[in-house]
């Protein structure tokens, strides 16, 4: 059961063969059962997500159910939820408990789902490997001695281990996409503004959008209906008619033209995962689809472009973290410098201080012009390459990320290689586009993802491409063994 | 060395909105610490910032009122520092693009010793929106220090000077004009007490004749006329003292201090902070269209220049007297309303300017506090128009009835100021004085013009001062030539 599409669960409570409660709860025994090991979660608390059961419960019963009414979601600890702590994976906020709502927690609670806990991510979701997190790393459900990637690493061991029905994540820099493809399961970051970043904690605030994580294109397309939408609260919100992202979900494929950078086969690109990517290209063509080459030329461009933009950004929005008024403080200090220094120093790890130290940097008189100015500009030509490149062709792919998921300790101490698991989704944050993630293969027994970049506002149209790969294939019902052999029922 | 004092002024106008600049809080002054603090005051993780437009038509408002060119498109920016009342670790501020350019304001400098009086234009370089932060609070708690949020995220308009002044009266003209003209358009209530108007002022000095610029020091927060006055006083002469001395000048914020009456360095320049100036990725650029504007104008008051020729042609009124009476939008007002009930604009404006900007003054009231009403006033000018009294009777009503004793004609009978102005009574008293003074007859006839004044007070004492005064001077001036 716990295998189930949104839509089967929705199903199921609806016609009244389980309460919310009963799922709920089921959920829970295996969060119980397999989070000490996964450690997927960060903040848990059963009797709130019980009571939110309750509640959908008897709005089922009443007759008024949304489609995600009673159903449990997991929800990413950088989302601000009344009376949760709201850790975004870091010291400095461990003790923060939320006194508002994120506009996406809203829509849940509007929609009826059940918050079923806030899941472990890389610290201020700087990280592809879910390492810079102070709650601890997450292993992969595929192979514990791997890395969901990151930042989004707990709500995508979540998804992978059925852990929750679907979970929410957001997308800096392929924070979605990249666990996605590494935990085996469908991700998608919509264009810049579809989601309101109100209540979500910064990062890099003109690249950060929230997402789906879940198994299916249609699971996504159902969260999508929940989450998207207009907000006044946040100034970057775009006021567009709301859409239902389900409406094109079935829509044959024929004509679909595809067009495929050279850039994101070329080196660096791991052998397994290319020969699953062209396999998947391969069916798509069986589909009645047609492969145009195209070529994004600035994309080597984009790793240096977003380590300047993101850490300028980050390094100004994380100022407000200063021991004053919540969060971290240092135990003793000398006057106020020092409080703030310290503070600062015990709040914060490694990764999120080289960040602040780089955006500092480039932001600095006398810098300014020749980092943040000039990748500014590059940003520009970055996204001129994808309109150019969508005059060719109706939905960009390739793989989410250059490799299976690696190791964990591997690439901790090497900060490029790290950055480099993010060469394929990177630039679509840059240039504002949208980016899906879907399952496509195994390499060696791990998950490979399959990237899907659409045009602006083009997420029902990649949501429809992912939907009819996922009816002529299974790789997105497959489970880790794991989850599997403990399943409670 | 003859030196020149050369002053540009920054003035932080808080705009009247009801609410702040990027959050829904409230900005009423004087609420208890905190309790106008929104999460976006606050600053909680994840809160964003969202543009009042109040604040933006308040900004376009000032624009049109200095004629200034107003940004189609202008950018918000972060000013990044560390500090306990700045609960983000920045201001939103605007830097590179402000939403008002380049403008002017012609102010009047007043006479001073043997210096006429003239008229100056003060370049406006730029004006911008902003934030202001919160307040340190100390002693609150015993041995901390505490931080009131309630007036962060206040909106602003940073109003930036050309270094056009060349002395404190011509500072303090601008600061004055500026006041009062943010008033007038009606987007700051001009409360320095309360710190909604607050002016850094930038005095650098060099050689008379010289081009260049001197190094300048800025005082900080001067929320008052008088202070300015001083500071700026005090600053040129230590500038003066200290070139004069061999020693240089280094640049720094400075602060008054009122009861020393001096300036002293808070911060040199070089130890500044590096403010990593940015766009703020949170906040759309601000869009004005030309509609924007014109909706904008539609709402526009008439201003004080335009308000100032109209007198002079409307009411016959002086230059000088036009000016006078649009110093303020309030006073302006009352003179109309004065003349509104028929009486002579020339005499309601020499005893608007006259009597009642006396006691104003001397009371330190602002003219909507003025205890005579325009109608009251009116009343009086009408009884010295109808004879009913003499000028010096209206002065004595003018007193009571800024006293409160009552009504214009109550208190006329209440003192028996009613003038005398039947010609056979005052012919009665005349003859008694030319009789009773006939030495000074004698002298005026040798022809001593004084005698004949000598001879108008007599009778007018004689009438204890209730003999219309022309009538007196016509009766006396035919005996005298009989």
């Amino acid at each position: 059961m716990i295998n189930s599409s949104l839509k089967q669960f929705g199903e199921l409570l609806q016609t009244k063969k389980i309460s919310s409660v009963e799922l709920t709860q089921t959920f829970l025994n295996r969060i119980t059962q397999h989070n000490p090991s996964i450690n997927a979660y960060i903040a848990l608390d059963e009797a709130k997500t019980l009571a939110q059961a309750r509640v959908a419960d008897t709005r089922i019963a009443a007759g008024n159910a949304a489609p995600l009414t009673g159903i449990p979601i997991a929800q990413k600890d950088i989302f601000c939820a009344m009376g949760w702590k709201t850790t975004c994976g870091s010291k400095m906020l461990a003790n923060f408990v939320a006194p508002y709502d994120a506009h996406v927690i809203t829509q849940f609670d509007n929609a009826g789902a059940v918050n079923l806990g806030k899941t472990n991510m890389d610290e201020f979701a700087m990280g592809s490997s879910n390492e810079t997190s102070y709650f601890g790393g997450v292993k992969n459900p595929w192979s514990f001695d791997r890395v969901p990637g990151g930042s989004s690493g707990g709500s995508a061991a979540a998804v992978a281990a059925r852990l929750c029905a679907a979970a929410t994540g957001t997308d800096t820099g392929g924070s979605i996409r990249q666990p996605a493809s590494l935990c085996g399961f469908t991700g998608l970051k919509p264009t810049y503004g579809v989601v309101s970043r109100f209540g979500m904690i910064a990062f890099a605030s003109s690249l950060d959008q929230a997402g789906p994580m879940a198994k299916s294109a249609e699971d996504c397309a159902l969260m999508m209906n929940v989450m998207a939408g207009f907000d006044e609260r946040d100034s970057t919100s775009l006021n567009r008619e709301k859409e239902d992202y389900t409406r094109n979900l079935n829509l044959p494929l024929q004509g679909l033209k595809i067009g495929l950078p050279k850039e994101f086969f070329a080196e660096g690109l791991d052998a397994g995962v290319g020969k699953i990517i062209e396999a998947a290209i391969a069916e798509y063509k069986k589909l009645g689809a047609t492969i145009i080459d195209i070529s994004l030329p600035n994309t080597s461009l984009s790793i240096p472009v977003y380590y300047v933009l993101a850490p300028a950004e980050a390094s100004s929005n994380l100022s407000r973290y200063d021991g004053v008024r919540y969060g971290h403080r240092a135990a003793e200090y000398t006057d106020l410098m020092d409080m703030y220094n310290k503070s600062r120093a015990e709040g914060f790890g490694a990764e999120v201080k080289r960040r602040i130290l780089i955006g500092t940097y480039v932001l600095s008189a006398g810098y300014y012009d020749a980092y943040y100015l000039k990748a500014q500009q590059i940003r520009r030509l970055i996204a001129q390459d994808f309109v150019e490149a969508f005059k060719k062709c109706d939905v960009i792919m390739g793989p989410a990320a250059p490799s299976t998921a690696f190791k964990a300790g591997e690439k901790v101490d090497d900060p490029v290689a790290m950055y480099l698991q993010d060469i394929y989704t990177i630039s679509t944050n840059l240039a504002g586009l949208p980016g899906m993630s879907v399952p496509a293969g195994f390499s060696d027994g791990l998950p490979v993802g399959l990237q899907i970049i659409g045009n602006y506002f083009d997420e029902a149209r990649m949501l429809n491409v992912a939907h009819q790969y996922q009816q002529v294939t299974d790789w997105h019902t497959a489970m880790p063994e794991l989850a599997l052999s403990k399943e409670v029922k | 060395m003859e030196w020149e004092v050369v002053i540009g002024l920054e003035t932080h106008t808080q705009l009247k909105t009801n609410t702040k600049i990027f959050s829904g809080a409230s900005v009423k002054y004087g609420a208890e610490p905190n309790t106008q603090a929104c999460e976006v005051s606050l600053a909680l993780p994840g809160v964003l910032p969202v543009l009042n437009r109040q604040a933006v038509e308040c900004a376009i408002k000032f624009g049109l009122a200095i004629n200034a060119h107003i940004a189609p498109r202008s950018v918000f920016a972060r000013k990044n520092y560390f500090y306990p009342d700045l609960p983000k670790g920045y201001q939103i501020s605007q830097f590179e693009l402000p939403v008002v350019g380049k403008g002017a304001v012609t102010i009047q400098v007043p006479a001073v010793g043997k210096n006429a009086a003239y008229e100056k234009v003060v370049n406006i370089t730029r004006a911008h929106l902003e934030e202001d932060a919160g307040k340190s609070v100390h002693g609150a708690v015993e041995g901390m220090s505490g931080i009131d949020l309630n007036r962060a995220g206040t909106p602003l308009l940073e109003i930036v000077t050309e270094p056009d002044m060349r002395s404190a009266a011509e500072a303090v003209a601008y600061a004055k004009k500026l006041h009062e003209l943010v008033q007038w358009i009606d987007i700051c209530d001009g409360n320095m007490q309360e710190g909604s108007f607050r002016c850094d002022v930038n005095v650098s000095v060099r050689p008379k004749g010289s081009e260049k610029l001197g190094t300048r020091r800025e005082i900080k927060n001067l929320n008052s006329f008088k202070f300015m006055t001083q500071a700026i006083e005090y600053e040129t002469r230590w500038q003066i003292e200290t070139l004069e001395d061999g020693g240089t000048i280094h640049q720094a914020t400075v602060l008054f201090n009122p009861d020393t009456g001096e300036t002293r360095a808070m911060r040199s320049k070089e130890e500044a902070n590096d403010y990593r100036y940015f766009p703020d990725p949170d906040l759309l650029p601000l869009v004005i269209s030309e509609a924007d504007k014109a909706r904008v104008l539609v709402n526009m008051p008439e201003l004080p220049e335009a308000m100032k020729a109209r007198f002079e042609v409307q009411y016959g009124l002086s230059t000088y007297d036009a000016n006078a009476l649009t110093t303020s939008r309030d006073l302006a007002n009352y003179f109309v309303e004065t003349t509104n009930f028929g009486v002579d604009a020339k005499q309601a404006a020499n005893w608007v300017m006259g009597s009642v900007a006396a006691k104003l003054n001397a009371e330190d009231k602002a003219i909507v506090d003025s205890p005579i009403s325009a109608q009251q006033l009116a009343q009086l000018l009408k009884r010295i128009s109808d004879n009913t009294i003499s000028n010096n009777a209206a002065k004595q009503v003018f007193e009571a009835m800024w006293n409160s004793e009552g009504e214009v004609d109550a208190i006329i009978a209440a003192k028996g100021l009613k003038q005398e102005s039947d010609s056979g009574a005052i012919e009665v008293i005349i003859d008694e004085v030319l009789a009773a003074n006939a030495a000074m007859v004698e002298e005026f006839k040798a022809g001593k013009e004084k005698a004949f004044n000598a001879l108008v007070g007599q009778a007018m004492k004689a009438s204890k001062g209730k003999a219309n005064p022309t009538q007196v001077n016509d009766i006396l001036k035919k005996k005298l030539s009989a």
